[in-house]
């Protein structure tokens, strides 16, 4: 019996460090980089300044293929967003136009209105894209990975837009493009270049700095809730740290006389 | 209400009596509460009230959501999304049901191997054990059609995995399938009756869970040692026991609010970390995703159901010798329901006269290895099934059914039992004596559980 125990225990130890590698390709096969966020952490929030250029990378370079359409235009005024101020962000709202149901035509988009759709079949929506992609597995399907740096979204998103290699392929009467971060070939062609658009705060506009500005962005997009949860998180902490010390002391309380007369006994 | 003596309720005043004559409901509560429980339950006695607590949430939660929630293809996916932005509070309410599923299959299987190793199940108590399965079965339908409603890929994908295991059923398999789905693929009619259901089935489990804690008060706890209560007289039992008021309530409270603050880090700093990425894309019927694994609480049973393919030996043969009718799919199905049930035989096939496992030397090994051995199915059913992982899932399988349909039935006859105390009064005063010698005094809330 003692036999069949060590058997079955070893082949419970060769599962669990076996190479990984069969099990990952299928999750993240590309080289993902491990960007740090200011909103990572459980003490991390949005930057302000980060989400408004984020905003304006997704406004003059994404929006055109990419939409956004679970987020309202409303929202950019929200606080801890891009907190854009009430009178810019109605002037945003009214760059797009949306479709109409009850006018049956298209108008000028208002604070209530969501961004459009995705502009062509190829390119997916953008609003949960963050929380839709893992940056970030393993090792050995036992998620430690995602545990330490998280899921990876928006490090993923970052990777992607920096990952072309520069080589491009024609197949099939389309054109591919290889992605690191992918690690396959993309039909999406590179679209950051240094200096492509010039950022309304004066930052430089490097190619990553776009890059992470879009990926928080767009983690903002996904999560927009994310720091009332953590400040849910805190305050409901303290409440129950300071339930469990009372009833910890309350029931060392009531037991003591019950263990006394145990002991004495 | 329980068979060990104890005082009963005496209406006092006027109004009590006046009341108690017309309906005993303050009698009830009261012989509820302060049901004679054993002095000397450990810490793994503290699930019953976590799983009782995250019922209570699920329904709450649940029932807020529904408020926001519309149960159509093109609708609920967008309609998930408005809770998690413009409902007051939504995000909270929706991750906490969405990992409140999670910490419930936790306790779940935490009370279950509780019930395991220290023979919980045994006379009299197999139907405290039986309903308790029936339960857990419930919970996985709720499970998973809750999982469908937010329609996003793994949630189509899924229910279109789990429901064409109907359809692997021979004959009626197709026609089944179809009428659970109320077309013939997932679809508005399988969306609508699922939320419909999984509205339905909390209610179906509270109520099996009132008849759960009305068959273990007629029976008592059982308690670490296994050893009855001592019921001759009033005073005898209550040298065995405590009310259940005030000394579990605080005890199992404390435990709780630990449990919750550990549950409420989740929700708060990491809520889609035992989640999958794709379940935030929409439901596309004409895309498959790379993968298609269900939450990890149905992991093990996901390997099991795959690790037979058609190449394993046991499925060749019940193929030849049923002339084909079983084929590997249904194989897998058989196995994997199969698991659940023997698992719900455990009363009759544990063949042991001593119930706890303390006592058990033989037995301890083997259940440890059924808990390594359960982590381990968890592990293969994320993996695909390709390669050495379905090999490493054909041995998870055969050690789960050895285990209860070999060794469980064998070990009473072969195993020699240690000799348990002779009352529960002994255990407690043994276990107490043992940690005041170590310096401390008093409870010591933060201990794991003696095993």
């Amino acid at each position: 019996m003692k036999l069949r125990t060590l058997a079955l225990a070893v082949a419970a130890a060769a599962a669990l460090t076996l190479p990984g590698d069969m099990a990952e390709a299928k999750k993240v096969k590309g080289e993902v980089t491990n960007f740090d966020f200011s909103f990572q952490g459980p003490f991390g929030s949005y930057d302000r300044n980060q989400l408004q250029r984020g905003l304006q990378v997704f406004h003059e370079v994404c929006a055109a293929c990419h939409g956004l359409e679970y987020v309202a235009f409303r929202t950019l005024a929200d606080p801890n967003g891009p907190q854009l101020p009430e009178d810019q962000m109605r002037a945003f709202a009214e760059m797009y136009e949306v479709w109409d149901p009850v006018m049956r035509d298209w108008r000028v988009a208002t604070a209530n209105d969501h961004f459009p759709e995705s502009g062509f079949e190829g390119a997916p929506d953008l609003s949960l894209m963050t929380k839709a992609r893992a940056g970030f597995s393993g090792p050995y399907g036992l998620g430690i990975n995602q545990l330490i740096k998280g899921i990876g979204g928006p490090e993923y998103i970052a990777s992607f837009l920096l990952g072309y290699t520069g080589e491009e392929d024609f197949q099939a009467g389309t054109l591919f493009y290889y992605n690191r971060a992918y690690g396959d070939w993309v039909s999406m062609n590179p679209v950051l270049f240094d200096d492509m658009l010039d950022y309304a705060d004066g930052t430089p506009a490097t190619e990553e700095q776009m890059a992470l500005d879009v990926a928080a962005f767009l983690t903002w997009t996904a999560e927009p809730k994310l720091v009332e949860r953590k400040q849910a998180g805190f305050a409901g902490l303290i409440i129950l740290t300071v339930l469990a010390s009372l009833l910890y002391l309350t029931n060392k309380q009531i037991w003591a006389p019950i263990k006394k007369r145990a002991k004495e006994s | 209400m329980s068979g060990i003596p104890h005082d009963h309720y005496e209406p006092k005043t006027g109004g009590e009596k006046w009341l108690h004559r017309r309906l005993p409901i303050v009698g009830l509560v009261y012989d509820t509460i302060m049901i004679p429980t054993p002095k000397n339950l450990n810490w793994m006695w503290i699930w019953g009230i976590v799983l009782m607590v995250c019922l209570i949430l699920q329904i709450v939660t649940g029932i807020v959501l529904a408020m926001h929630y519309t149960p159509h293809v093109d609708m609920a996916f967008a309609s998930v999304e408005h809770i998690m932005r413009n409902v007051n509070g939504g995000h909270m309410m929706r991750y906490l049901h969405q990992n409140g599923a999670m910490l419930f299959f936790l306790a779940v299987y935490l009370h279950m191997f509780r019930n395991m190793y220290y023979g919980s199940y045994k006379a009299p108590r197999e139907v405290t054990w039986i309903i308790g399965m029936l339960i857990y079965l419930l919970m996985m339908a709720t499970a998973f059609m809750g999982y469908v409603l937010p329609w996003g890929q793994m949630s189509f994908w899924g229910a279109t995995v789990i429901t064409g295991l109907f359809g692997a059923i021979p004959g009626i398999g197709e026609v089944l399938q179809t009428w659970l789905l109320g077309g013939p693929a997932v679809d508005n009619a399988a969306l609508n009756r699922f939320f419909s259901l999984h509205y339905l089935l909390p209610f179906v489990i509270l109520g099996l869970v009132i008849v759960h804690v009305w068959a273990f008060h007629t029976t008592g706890n059982n308690n670490p040692t296994g050893v009855e209560v001592r019921r001759g007289s009033k005073e005898e039992a209550e040298k065995d026991t405590l009310p259940f008021w005030p000394y579990f309530v605080i005890k199992d409270l404390f435990a709780l609010v630990v449990v919750l603050a550990l549950f409420w880090v989740v929700v708060a700093f990491m809520p889609n970390f035992l989640g999958h990425t794709d379940n935030y894309i929409e439901a596309d019927p004409l895309v498959t995703p790379p993968e298609i694994v269900p939450e990890w609480y149905f992991l093990p049973f996901y390997a099991i159901l795959r690790a037979f393919t058609s190449d394993v030996w046991v499925v060749i043969a019940v193929n030849w010798l049923t002339f084909g009718i079983v084929d590997a799919t249904f194989f897998g199905v058989l196995a994997m329901f199969g698991a659940i049930f023997v698992w719900a035989l455990l009363p009759w096939l544990d063949t042991s006269s001593v119930r706890s496992g303390r006592y058990r030397p033989m037995f301890k090994w083997w259940f440890w290895l059924f808990i390594v051995n359960f982590v381990v199915l968890t592990w293969a059913g994320a993996m695909p099934a390709e390669g050495i992982y379905t090999n490493i899932a054909l041995i998870g399988t055969t050690y789960w059914f050895a285990y209860f349909l070999v060794i469980m039935p064998l070990l009473g006859v072969l195993e020699k039992p240690t000799t348990p105390p002779e009352t529960i009064e002994q255990d407690f005063k043994d276990s107490v004596k043992a940690k005041s010698g170590n310096g401390g005094s008093g409870p010591s809330p933060e201990q794991v559980p003696a095993e």
